[in-house]
């Protein structure tokens, strides 16, 4: 939809690293990426492939230690958020960047009237007094999608289903108008006709409120459906990058090529039998010196054995902008 | 299947309730009871896979472990190969249990941490054979080498595999006893995408090779149009719809079948911006109190009033397919059964390809 925005979020070169008793994982390794204002950047990778990492790094959520966050930048607002202090990086989280999680029952506190939850970033980040916030509250609870939001405010989330708690996380998050929305699997724990309520929601709250958000997903389809533009991640790496059609069009990556024919089709000519990609997904003991993918590639050669594929754009256009790879393997399809 | 004698029914669900009663007050009183699973029939031909679909907390996993009798049922008959689990006594039971067996969702929870490999394989051999050790580890190295594990691995235990692999060591001891019959319970939904197509592959691979009868539980309806040959719908504790697979992917009758394939996301961006999807309203009503009359006339986009006052009874309403929907009227052949006509009419379909 968007296109050519300026950057609200810029991150360059972000490594983190887990130190734990059998050894350090690395679990992002030298990640850029940019959001443009608007746009909906969806993340695809399997579990450890260090999409939530990343994530989760940039606006320190992780405990230190385990977590190391090395190096890198990330630019928002014209200021580097990991060179700033913890208290205004609480101010900044919940005001300019809201995040929600996947699994709605263990993020909401139990014990706690959801109007409060909601109420909480208000009073905190806003500055409103609790009638107001109050008021506030319940917009958000009617924008997003529930009914008879004033009385609601008083419910426990425990009397809210899967799909309704999900919708009080995205109101949290919404409350106070953020700039990025990171959301973190946030139908992986619904079902699918749920799934595709808040699917639904979400695309309305674009076109209202305008914001950007990075969609973190294992489900190749729901990417499909809701991104502008997608990072496909492996082994703490973004392996490739690309505008969503030209991705599932035309996927250069050997690992995207293998995903997307890995997965059997719900309508057109079924297959008989699944494609498979062999072995298990990497997991980094040391900074990759050759690429992670290597030992499960159809077309790995010993280029790839010895040196980690830096990403190079794929139409000519800068990196990040088109379509770019972190591969050494041309696809034939690619030159014509 | 292609024999000169249509495939037999392997297994016979006729009219199976699965009721959880709920205990309320100072008395503890039975005050009503979670009807998890309410009057569910249908039958499973010899060799065929047949898919359990639908939303968590219809009542598919509870329908998987009342055939096994994992659950004393309420009411109704499982008939598997002959007999009737539901009601057999226990050492008929126990002789009956190597006949019938279980692939579990979550390889970590349905393996003991502290028992190795070959323990855990070989644990059904003890239990239901008289083999000598030797005769054993022979049977536990050909399970393995079936399922794709290393024999290095025996001596391992279950936290020193992946997830994938630790589904094959499931896998491994659900064959161990040369079963008929396995319920596989959700056995992918806990795996990563790259590692779904093999554990699939290799469920495939086993029942071509040992002829077995699956009943493959999944809420993943692209892998079950893959996997299974007849699939069955469940909406709040009955089902929907049972229709062939190609059949019911390409024209879902029910609604509630409808509105659950146009909800799953397909992996193409063209598709998703041109397809109209039907969005369900509301959630799923509880179990304990279900609706009066079609449990699903609380969200259906189609419901007209005697959705509200008459339940639905599952008929055949074109060959080989059983829907329960006021909007379907019942063919004459074989309304109201899903028994041996169906069983006939599947083999002819088939014997049609």
């Amino acid at each position: 939809m968007p296109d050519g925005g300026d950057a609200v979020l810029d991150v360059r070169g972000l490594k983190t690293v887990f130190r734990t008793r059998g050894g350090e994982v690395h679990a992002v390794n030298s990640v850029s990426f940019h959001l443009r204002a608007g746009e909906l950047l969806g993340v695809v990778g399997e579990s450890g492939s260090g999409k939530s990492v990343t994530m989760m790094s940039l606006i320190g959520l992780l405990p230190s230690p385990p977590a190391d966050v090395r190096g890198g930048e990330v630019w928002l607002g014209g200021r580097d958020i990991l060179k700033i202090g913890d208290d205004e990086l609480r101010n900044l989280r919940g005001a300019r960047i809201g995040f929600v999680f996947q699994d709605p029952m263990t993020s909401l506190n139990p014990v706690f009237k959801v109007g409060n939850q909601i109420m909480e970033p208000l009073t905190r980040h806003m500055g409103l007094s609790r009638a107001q916030a109050r008021v506030r509250a319940a917009e958000l609870l009617d924008l997003v999608g529930i009914s008879d939001a004033t009385k609601r405010l008083s419910s426990y989330p425990h009397q809210f289903s899967g799909g309704m708690r999900q919708r009080v996380m995205i109101a949290i998050a919404l409350a106070c108008d953020p700039e990025v929305l990171i959301a973190d699997e946030p139908t992986t724990a619904l079902d699918v006709t749920i799934q595709a309520q808040i699917l639904e929601l979400i695309k309305g709250l674009r076109q209202k409120l305008g914001m950007a958000i990075i969609w973190i997903t294992h489900d190749l389809g729901v990417i499909a459906g809701i991104a502008d533009r997608v990072m496909v991640m492996y082994g703490g790496q973004i392996v490739e990058q690309a505008p969503v059609k030209e991705l599932f069009g035309n996927p250069a990556h050997p690992y995207t090529r293998a995903l997307l024919q890995t997965i059997p089709a719900i309508s057109g000519p079924r297959e008989d039998r699944l494609q498979v990609i062999p072995g298990q997904p990497a997991i980094m003991g040391a900074e990759p010196t050759a690429c992670s993918f290597r030992t499960r590639c159809a077309h790995a050669f010993d280029r790839c054995h010895r040196e980690n594929p830096l990403r190079r754009p794929l139409d000519g256009r800068p990196l990040g902008t088109g379509h770019d790879v972190a591969c050494h393997w041309t696809p034939e399809e690619a030159h014509a | 299947m292609l024999d000169a004698t249509p495939p037999r029914a392997l297994v016979q669900v006729r009219d199976l309730k699965m009721y959880f009663p709920i205990y309320s007050g100072i008395l503890r009183r039975h005050t009503g009871d979670v009807k998890a699973v309410d009057g569910v029939s249908f039958d499973i031909l010899q060799g065929e896979t047949l898919g359990l679909v639908g939303e968590s907390g219809c009542g598919k996993s509870t329908v998987g472990r009342a055939l096994l009798r994992l659950y004393e049922v309420t009411g109704g008959s499982v008939i598997i190969d002959g007999d009737d689990v539901a009601h057999l006594s226990p050492e008929k039971l126990r002789l009956k249990r190597p006949t019938m067996q279980m692939v579990f969702q979550d390889p970590q929870a349905s393996l003991n941490p502290r028992m190795t490999v070959a323990q855990i394989i070989g644990e059904p051999l003890v239990e239901h054979t008289d083999w000598d050790t030797d005769k054993r580890l022979t049977r536990i190295y050909d399970l393995m080498d079936k399922v794709g594990l290393n024999h290095r691995f025996a001596n391992r235990f279950p936290h020193e595999f992946s997830g994938g692999q630790r589904q094959r060591i499931g896998i491994a001891r659900a064959l161990a006893l040369n079963p008929k019959f396995i319920v596989c319970d959700e056995p992918i939904a806990a795996l990563d995408v790259s590692i779904q197509a093999q554990v699939v592959n290799l469920l495939e691979d086993l029942q071509s090779q040992l002829g077995l009868t699956y009943l493959f539980i999944s809420h993943d309806l692209s892998m079950v149009r893959h996997i299974a040959d007849r699939v069955a719908v469940m909406y709040l504790g009955r089902i929907a719809e049972i229709s062939p697979r190609d059949a019911l992917y390409a024209r879902p009758l029910h609604p509630y079948a409808e509105a659950l394939l146009s909800a799953v996301p397909e992996p193409d961006p063209n598709v998703e911006s041109t397809r109209t999807r039907i969005i369900l309203k509301g959630d799923v009503p509880s179990p304990a109190n279900p609706p009066k009359g079609c449990n699903f006339n609380t969200r259906c986009p189609r419901v007209f009033d005697r959705c509200r006052v008459e339940k639905p009874d599952l008929v055949q309403v074109e060959p080989g397919r059983h829907v329960a929907c006021h909007l379907y009227p019942a063919q004459n052949t074989s309304a109201g059964s899903t028994g041996r006509t169906e069983a006939s009419e599947h083999y002819q379909q088939g014997a049609m390809q």
